[in-house]
């Protein structure tokens, strides 16, 4: 099999496919062109058993394509309102890839402000529906471009999203209801499977040192006993994805729209 | 029973220091109308809940907010809330900062009559810590689970906007999503809701009364209102005005941009908003976004 031309972007959106794997019976939520894509490509190849919407207040069983839809009808399968989101948050029937604007060692996340609370640096949108995602179902994050500013070194500013830190637990809380699945970012896969749930880094993406990951990371990064590069599109998914973004939104995801095979001098511009 | 009412009728309700909340998503079926009639009132020290869209920003660019409650601020494709970022920055804004589930817990408490409901979200977060109102509970049954006791939260006045009403008060959300308005309602002592279309007295269909999401019991006034979403979408009437909130949004960066923004959209009144904004015929083809 000859390896077909591929962008990062694409690479990124099969690595996120992979976070929706064998979740069962649960909603599927792509927050962002990347994340509803992978999250669109697992329904549509491995996981046909997830349930998705129409991003607004409907059930659809064939993935909706991303962008103004010309003819495309979607064809609907019940009915989700946020209220119903909201249903299957708590019961923790719903699996969320969402991109935070800080994550910490303890895989805490934050969406609300940077710097001091009280008068912040930057206020951003506010936790919005983090720290009951957080602490009820599986939660993946999508890091577009990796750094030490996303992946900080000491705890996130603020605490949005739960995380494994004991201290902000009491021994009466429940832990079992929370989840963290993957980290996608643009150099790499992580998760917070290592002793103590520590972070480990998975898969690397062509070109990238595991070196390089951790000089743009925060704190300390495992390697996961079978690090490996991360799986290239097949020709099958590249076609899939083709069709669920026919306006190629997602060559613009990423400054410069990388290709996905880059050499070490391309990976550390 | 005739509950119609002007704009301005609803608005005299209101008193400094009252704690009003307000329908809509984001920037989704707001009830701009009645918040463009805020705007022109003298009234201060409000304390705002809402999952917010333009209404927090406007109010906050015209010192009308005291506290804000909220789980979030967005306009969606401009994805942080202009005014809202600006005050929040100048670090003057009192905020009660709540995840999105733990909003609608307290405006269901309100609606219940009860003192707060348990939940987890929020539990091993900064919403704690940065709350220290909230409280945490532990189960009474053997499982003792320590659980955040969300607060009931009571609102005086409720403002939601509508598709449809009649003056009994009687009203339909025939959008896509009722969002959480039947919660905002049930939680205020007065509601006021505006409607694309005010009728003498509903006579629907089965298929059409199912699209009534809370009773008229819960409606103290009803204000017709053509377009009184805009710039806020209004499925399926009309969407969001990307036009409007991006010259809205600019503003927050400009010398005099809400000075501006007033005298053009705000001073006037319905009528000369509809005609500023490119007038009815336009305002009606206003495209859903593609979500």
């Amino acid at each position: 099999m000859t390896t077909p031309n591929f962008s990062l972007a694409e690479l990124m959106i099969v690595a996120a496919s992979e976070a929706f794997r064998d979740n069962g019976e649960v909603l599927a939520s792509g927050l962002g062109i990347i994340p509803r894509l992978g999250a669109s490509l697992a329904k549509m190849t491995h996981s046909p058993e997830l349930l998705m919407t129409d991003s607004e207040a409907f059930l659809v069983e064939e993935p909706i394509p991303v962008g103004p839809r010309g003819d495309y009808q979607p064809k609907y399968s019940g009915y989700m309102p946020f209220e119903r989101i909201f249903d299957n948050v708590w019961r923790g029937q719903r699996h969320a890839m969402v991109g935070p604007t800080q994550i910490d060692r303890w895989a805490q996340t934050n969406l609300s402000v940077i710097g001091d609370y009280a008068k912040p640096k930057v206020a951003m949108l506010g936790v919005r529906g983090l720290p009951g995602n957080s602490i009820n179902h599986l939660n993946s994050f999508f890091v577009p471009s990796h750094s030490t500013r996303v992946f900080v070194e000491a705890e996130v500013d603020m605490v949005s999203g739960v995380g494994f830190k004991a201290e902000r637990w009491s021994e009466h809380m429940r832990r079992d209801t929370m989840g963290i699945g993957l980290t996608v970012t643009d150099l790499c896969v992580m998760d917070f499977k290592g002793p103590d749930n520590a972070a480990r880094v998975i898969s690397l993406h062509p070109g990238v040192s595991f070196e390089h990951v951790q000089k743009n990371t925060g704190f300390p990064l495992l390697k996961a006993d079978d690090l490996h590069e991360t799986v290239a599109p097949t020709a099958e998914q590249l076609e899939l994805i083709a069709r669920l973004d026919p306006h190629n939104l997602r060559s613009k995801q990423l400054k410069g729209n990388p290709a996905g095979i880059r050499s070490a001098e391309q990976v550390d511009v | 029973m005739n509950k119609q009412m002007t704009s301005a009728e609803a608005v005299a309700h209101l008193r400094d220091g009252m704690t009003i909340g307000f329908g809509g998503w984001g920037p989704r079926r707001k009830p701009m109308a009645i918040v463009r009639e805020i705007l022109r009132s003298d009234v201060k020290d409000l304390t705002v809940v809402a999952y917010g869209g333009p209404e927090v920003g406007m109010l906050l660019a015209a010192g009308k907010v005291k506290k804000l409650i909220f789980g979030f601020a967005t306009l969606d494709a401009i994805p942080l809330e202009p005014y809202f970022r600006k005050f929040r920055q100048a670090g003057t804004l009192d905020v009660m900062e709540l995840d999105e589930g733990l909003f609608q817990w307290g405006l269901k408490a309100a609606g219940m009559r009860v003192p707060f409901l348990p939940a987890r979200a929020g539990l091993a977060t900064d919403v704690l810590t940065h709350n220290p109102g909230l409280k945490t509970i532990r189960s009474p049954y053997a499982d003792g689970e320590e659980l955040l006791a969300m607060p009931a939260l009571y609102l005086d006045v409720a403002f939601v906007h509508v598709n449809r009403a009649d003056r009994l008060g009687n009203t339909l959300v025939t959008g896509n999503d009722a969002y959480f308005d039947h919660h905002v309602v049930r939680a205020a002592k007065q509601a006021f809701v505006s409607a694309e279309e005010v009728v003498e007295k509903f006579e629907l269909s089965k298929e059409e009364a199912r699209f009534n999401t809370f009773e008229r019991s819960l409606v103290t006034g009803v204000i017709e209102a053509p377009f009184g979403a805009h710039p806020t979408m209004c499925s399926p009437n009309y969407g969001w005005d990307m036009k409007h909130l991006k010259e809205y949004s600019d503003g927050a960066s400009e010398e005099n941009g809400w000075a501006n923004y007033v005298e053009k959209y705000v001073q006037g009144g319905e009528e000369q908003y509809r005609e500023n904004n490119g007038g009815t015929d336009y305002l009606a083809s206003i495209p859903l976004p593609a979500l």
